[in-house]
């Protein structure tokens, strides 16, 4: 349960890596197991690619690549965090720079859909 | 409630098992929680039992879950907990109660020992007096976690404490790393061994949440951080030799 206590970033920011890591474990079995086909079965797989066209299917892709992103950024954070002896205004600069750099990638990431 | 001259204060009675009683609590201009359990107990029931004993947040007792947030109730303003007339006071979370809003402390400070939270000297009263530079880099890192008052916020207010019994916490891993960064130490070894166990610093999730409500603004998670990045850089030496 979210108490008081927990109503801070660092908290929710240690619940978004726990849960994506968790729906990762989940999902990446499924992608892999899908993936096999190509070696076991390629006409079972070619049957299960038809259902990437559903929208659900394009959506839960759109999620696994999410939560890829999620829990790897939640990874650096947390090596950052703990590896590198840096002052809170050091760390606030990196946060800006990676934010600004998101940002400028996103742009151009728009630009060519 | 609707009376802006009074406010119900939800309290904890018992023992870990208990219940909350109801009092209602005169508004005051300037009024601290402790103000308010000190009323309760002088007017309404003196039979409450809480701690505390300097008033002004420097002694660390008094600290308590207001409203599920762990604070040290002698500086904290009513005003600033109240919500609509009502607040909830309990006791530490993480520690067990003894009676209401008293809890048994051994166990937080039981674990500074456990983790070579102590002196180690490195000389006798007989040498002459060491000279610590200030502005050296071991002194300002033990600069940043010394204003320590031991109230146990941090402890109360850490997941990982609650999850694992065995964690050594937020203020004993802060006070070995002081301990560790201080140049007249001599237990350096012992300290990285002590931390580095079962319940030691690799256990913590960096949630953050001692930091957060740390009254006196100290940053036990970066202590943490320190001792996870020594314990490794000593596990990698200890190999190579
Ligand atoms: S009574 Fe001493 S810190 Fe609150």
């Amino acid at each position: 349960m979210i108490r008081g206590y927990r109503t801070h970033t660092l908290w929710v920011a240690f619940l978004l890596h726990r849960i994506s890591g968790v729906a990762l474990a989940l999902f990446l079995p499924l992608h892999f197991w899908v993936l096999s086909y190509a070696l076991t079965a390629p006409e079972t797989l070619d049957g299960l690619l038809l259902w990437t066209d559903l929208g659900i299917v394009k959506f839960s892709e759109f999620g696994l690549v999410f939560l890829l992103s999620v829990h790897m950024f939640g990874g650096l954070r947390l090596m950052a965090l703990e590896w590198l002896p840096w002052t809170s205004g050091q760390k606030t600069a990196a946060a800006s720079a990676v934010a600004a750099s998101t940002l400028v990638a996103g742009v151009f990431f728009l630009r060519a859909i | 409630m609707a009376d802006k001259h009074q406010m119900s204060v939800s309290v904890w009675r018992g023992a870990a098992a208990g219940s909350f009683q109801s009092f209602d609590v005169k508004m005051e201009e300037n009024q601290t929680v402790l103000d308010v359990v000190a009323w309760i107990q002088q007017h309404a029931d003196p039979t409450l039992s809480y701690r505390y004993a300097c008033r002004v947040g420097m002694c660390g007792s008094c600290a308590m879950m207001v409203n599920g947030t762990p604070r040290w109730t002698c500086r904290t303003h009513v005003k600033k907990v109240l919500v609509d007339g009502h607040m909830e006071i309990a006791p530490l979370r993480n520690l067990p109660v003894i009676k209401d809003l008293a809890t048994d402390m051994d166990p937080f400070f039981d674990k500074w020992v456990a983790a070579e939270g102590l002196h180690h000297p490195t000389q006798t009263r007989h040498d002459p007096i060491e000279a610590i530079d200030p502005a050296s880099a071991g002194r300002v890192e033990v600069n940043a976690g010394i204003e320590c008052i031991n109230c146990s916020v941090c402890y109360a207010a850490c997941d990982t404490v609650a999850g694992n019994p065995d964690y050594l916490g937020p203020a004993a891993l802060q006070r070995a790393w002081s301990v560790y960064n201080d140049s007249k130490d001599a237990g350096k070894q012992a300290i990285l061994d002590a931390v580095s166990g079962v319940g030691g610093c690799h256990n913590c999730h960096s949630q953050g949440s001692c930091a957060v409500h740390c009254p006196n603004e100290l940053n036990p998670m970066n202590a943490i951080a320190g001792l996870k990045r020594e314990t490794a850089r000593n596990f990698f030496r200890r190999r190579a030799r």
